[in-house]
This record gives structure tokens, sequence and C-alpha cells, in this order.
């Protein structure tokens, strides 16, 4: 029997991945947590005036929790909201999270803005203009910036006195270029493009309708692995140029092997990516549904 | 395109040389020349010498050499994992190739750097350099094999498919000889594209966590940390020889590149 409703059933297949990623990634998680070095250790346990016996007497007066309790428990705090204490920096990692998401998201905004733009227009110019100097230039740039690790990026920007944010797109830059442009020129070599051009079909109005159109379902996609790619670079980034986001909470949590906020961290960000990646599948599948319809 | 791979694969064989024969070109990488520390380029010391006086020729020529070699190692180790769960799920098809691919897309969704410093935190960092080496590429290459593993499933999936397994399956070969015996050899050249498509993926890798103190410990060197000392910039001005380790990095990687580039185009 055939699907009537395969968006339906798509929503429902992203929305089930979702929830399975948060279930296994907290049982991972609790894991990590209650392998992590100092857990279920009283700090009064360190208190060196104590002698063994009272050291003993602290632990047995210790509540136990089983292992199945343990995740039970872990899973109903985290849908609950309650994401538990940093250990390194003492405050609960909720308000850590608040503080410092709108930094990240500022930054990951921006430069997925200011990549997608740069990329995708220079791809648009050197489809248009078949100017092969400037395919040229603008595949050794996007090579060379392909070839430099985002730390090190990070800190030639900061060389260069420029803001940190900008790193960020010049991360996302060349794979949005290399990516679009392959696929823009792949979508201008069709037939139907050299039809278009041959009946007086103009630039711009060839690129939108006849080039961009039929490749928009593609770019999609890519939009979504571009957010992974952006949260990614958070990390160097924010570490190397004291951006106050979650990418410095990260590797500060690292260093300090805080690792209960770290895994929770990693969560929160791998929950991000994935729903990022679900809407631009869900809008790539929506745009090639609707460019089908017109094509009949 | 064919020269741009020539010459790509002599600069990597020149420098690989030049790194396997360190010990001799160049003095140990950890040795203190304390009367020269921050020295500039002479005869003695061709890089000059770093802040505490190490001779910078020999740590990048080390450097590299930890980076060379062991990032085709991690990448050894993520194309032998890809083959192991890639070539398995695409052999055996049905609800185990779904339930595997569906744990790998997962993986795969997982912010690569953010699951690399979480796994690292894990394991003690104040470990021997050597340990720290050990660590590193360890686990590159424990993490890295899920895109691998993706591309080999689909190739294990038509191979499986294809009529010589049938024949094979009539003569009556067993599951796993079948796919040891016929399809991870048919497997080779992809998996051979995919380890050299890891190698500039982890050096990449290692060079950030070096960047940020999670990579290779100090005093051995590795591009990570040599590109690290790029964060003093009053110690940098005027002293543009400090960038030749970035430089034989994006030489490196362009290099790798222009090999894969050859490989990805049509014969």
């Amino acid at each position: 029997m055939p699907n009537q409703h395969p968006m339906l059933t798509s929503l429902a297949r992203h929305a089930g991945r979702i929830a399975i990623t948060v279930v296994v990634g907290g049982l991972l998680s609790a894991t990590l947590v209650r392998v992590a070095p100092g857990f279920g250790i009283d700090e009064a346990e360190l208190d060196s005036r104590l002698s063994a016996q009272s050291i003993q007497a602290l632990r047995r007066a210790q509540p136990g929790q089983g292992l199945g309790a343990f995740y039970f428990q872990y899973l109903v705090r985290l849908l609950r909201g309650d994401l538990g204490t940093s250990r390194s920096l003492q405050r609960p990692v909720a308000e850590l999270l608040e503080e410092r998401a709108p930094e990240t998201a500022e930054s990951v905004v921006l430069g997925l803005t200011l990549g997608w733009t740069l990329g995708l227009s220079l791809a648009t110019a050197v489809v248009m203009t078949r100017s092969w100097g400037l395919d040229l230039t603008a595949t050794l740039t996007t090579g060379l910036l392909l070839c430099l690790p985002a730390a090190v990026l990070a800190l030639i920007v900061l060389l260069a006195r420029m803001p940190g944010r900008l790193v960020l797109a010049l991360i996302v830059f060349p794979s949005v270029f290399r990516y679009s442009r392959n696929l823009l020129m792949r979508s201008a070599s069709l037939p139907y493009v050299l039809t278009a051009r041959a009946k007086g079909v103009g630039g711009f109005q060839l690129m939108l309708w006849h080039i961009l159109r039929p490749a928009a379902p593609q770019l999609l996609a890519l939009a979504g692995v571009s957010v992974s790619i952006a949260f990614t670079a958070a990390i160097p980034v924010e570490a190397l140029c004291d951006l106050p986001g979650l990418g410095q909470l990260a590797w500060k949590a690292a260093l300090s092997r805080d690792l209960s906020l770290l895994v929770t961290l990693t969560m929160i960000v791998a929950v991000v990516t994935l729903v990022a990646n679900s809407l631009s599948d869900l809008l790539s599948k929506a745009l090639s549904t609707v460019t089908a319809e017109v094509a009949a | 395109m064919k020269w741009a791979r020539n010459i790509g694969i002599a600069f990597l064989v020149t420098v690989a040389l030049a790194c396997v024969l360190a010990d001799f070109a160049a003095p140990s990488y950890a040795r203190q020349f304390r009367d020269e520390p921050g020295a500039a380029p002479s005869r003695q010391h061709l890089l000059g010498t770093d802040d505490l006086g190490r001779d910078r020729f020999a740590r990048v020529l080390y450097g590299t050499r930890v980076s060379l070699l062991l990032a085709p190692a991690a990448a050894l180790l993520s194309s032998f994992l890809a083959v192991l769960i890639g070539g398995s799920a695409g052999f055996a098809g049905g609800w185990v190739e779904r339930i595997i691919m569906a744990a790998t897309d997962l993986f795969l969704s997982l912010p690569w750097l953010f699951l690399l410093i979480t796994v690292r935190a894990l394991l003690p960092l104040n470990v021997s350099p050597v340990t720290s080496v050990a660590i590193t590429f360890a686990l590159l290459g424990c993490l890295g094999w899920a895109a691998a593993a993706r591309v080999i499933c689909a190739d294990a999936r038509s191979l499986a498919r294809s009529d010589f397994i049938l024949l094979a399956r009539a003569s009556g070969s067993s599951g796993f000889r079948l796919l040891w015996r016929q399809v991870v050899p048919n497997l080779r050249p992809i998996v051979f594209a995919q380890f050299w498509i890891s190698i500039p993926v982890f050096i990449l890798a290692e060079a950030n966590l070096g960047v940020l103190g999670l990579g290779v410990a100090e005093p051995l060197p590795s591009w990570g940390s040599l590109l690290r000392e790029l964060q003093s910039y009053s110690a940098i001005t005027g002293q543009p020889w400090q960038f030749v380790p970035l430089i034989l990095f994006v030489v490196v990687v362009s290099c790798f590149h222009l090999v894969l580039l050859e490989q990805e185009s049509p014969a």
C-alpha cells in the first residue's frame, strides 16, 4: 500500500531518531559520569584529619544506588531539565548553558550567514561568468582554507586583529563554495539549461529558475551539515579567541576533566545538530516534491 | 593533473624521508641550548631556537615525524573498523544492516570535536609524551570510522548481491569465509581510498587538539604543539621563521589532497 503521508512518516522518523539519541545519549552520558574520576566520593573524605575508620564510616553512610536506578534517575532528571552541577565551576549546568548559549548561537548564525553568502555568491559568480581565472582563484583560496585547522585559522585571525567570529565563516565558506560550485556546474550543463540559454533566457533568470532551483534540495541538505561544521569549529575558535560560549566551556571542561558538564554539552550540541539536519532533510524533501510537481 | 599528483607524492616522500632521518640531520628535539633561547636562524640552528632554547628545525622534523607517521596508523585503525562494521553490515543486509547503519548515522551526526574532547577528557591528561601520542592517535582511529563504514557498507551490499558471490554460496562457502575470502579482497580499492582520505582529516584533528592543549604532551613535538607557538603573538613579531611549521603543514595537507584529487578524477 502506498504511503499517503510521506512527509508525516518522514517527520515521525526524524522525531524518533532524535528521541533515540536523547535516550541512548543519556545512558552513555550517565555511564561516563559514573566512571568519571571522583564520582560518588564525599568531599569530606579529603579531610586529612579524618582517620581511615571515619572515612569508611562516611562511605557506609552514603546511600548505595544500583546501576539501573542510577540510569533511570539520570534520565528522569534530564527530561525534567535538571542537567546536574558542574564539578569544576560548582554551578548548575543549566545556568551555565543559559549564560553561554547566546554567544555561541550568535557566532554560529553569523558564521553560517557570512559563510553561505560568500560561498554561494562566489559559486554563482563562477558558474555565471565561466571565468577560469575566478574559478582558479576561488578554488585555490578554498583549498588553502580547507588545509588549515580551525584552531590555526583562529590564531591567524587573532594575529591579524580581526574579529574571532569571522573564523566560523571562513570554515563554512570553503565547504559551501566547493559543494555548491560542483552542484551548480552540473546543473548548468544539463540539456534544458542549454536550451533555455539558446532561447535567450537571460543570466539572472537562468541562474535563479533553471540552475539554482533544481539544485536547492541538495543545497538545503548541505545547510544541515554546515550547522554541524560550525558547532565543531566553535570549540577552538571560542577557546582561542576568548569568546565566552559553549565551545569555550567545553574546552575548559575538558581541561579540568569535568565530564558531567562535557557530556551534557556534547549531548545538547548533538541534539541541536540533529534537529538542524532533520529540518534541512525535511525541507529538502518537501522542495524536491514541489519541484517534481511543477515539472510534471 | 597527473603532474600535480606526482609533485605531491614526491614532496610527501621527501618530507617522510627527512623525518625518518631526523636523528642524523638534527640534534635531539628535547636538547636545550640554554645560552641561546629564542635565537634567530643560523648555520647551527637553521630555524633558530624556541623560548626554551630547543632547536626549532629539529622540533619541526621530529614533530612532522610524529604526525606524519601516526596519522596513517590512525587511518589504518579506522579503516579496519570501517571494514569490520560497514563490511559486515553490507554483507549481512536486512535488519542487521539497518540497525548498524542507523547507529553509524547517529554517530556521524555527533559533532566530531565535541565527541573527541569528551572521550579524551575521560582518559588521563597527565601522562607521558609517548602515552599521549598513543592515546591521541588511537582515539582518532577509534572515532573516525563512521564515514568510511557508510561507503564500505554500500559497496559490500552490492558485492553481496553480485553473481560471483552467488556462485561462491552455491559452491558451499560459509558466511564468514565468504566475507573474508571473497568480499573483503574486493573492497580493497574503496578501503584504500577511504584510508587515504582519513590521513589529512586526522592530521587536521591532531593539530586542533594540539593547539587546544589536548593532544601530544610536551616535550615531544607534534604539528599541534608546534602550531601552538603561534599563540604568543609578541614572540613572533619580526620572527617570520616561526611560520615554517605552518607552511610545511599546509603544503603537506595540500599534497594529500592533490593525491586524492587524482584518485577521485576519472582515469
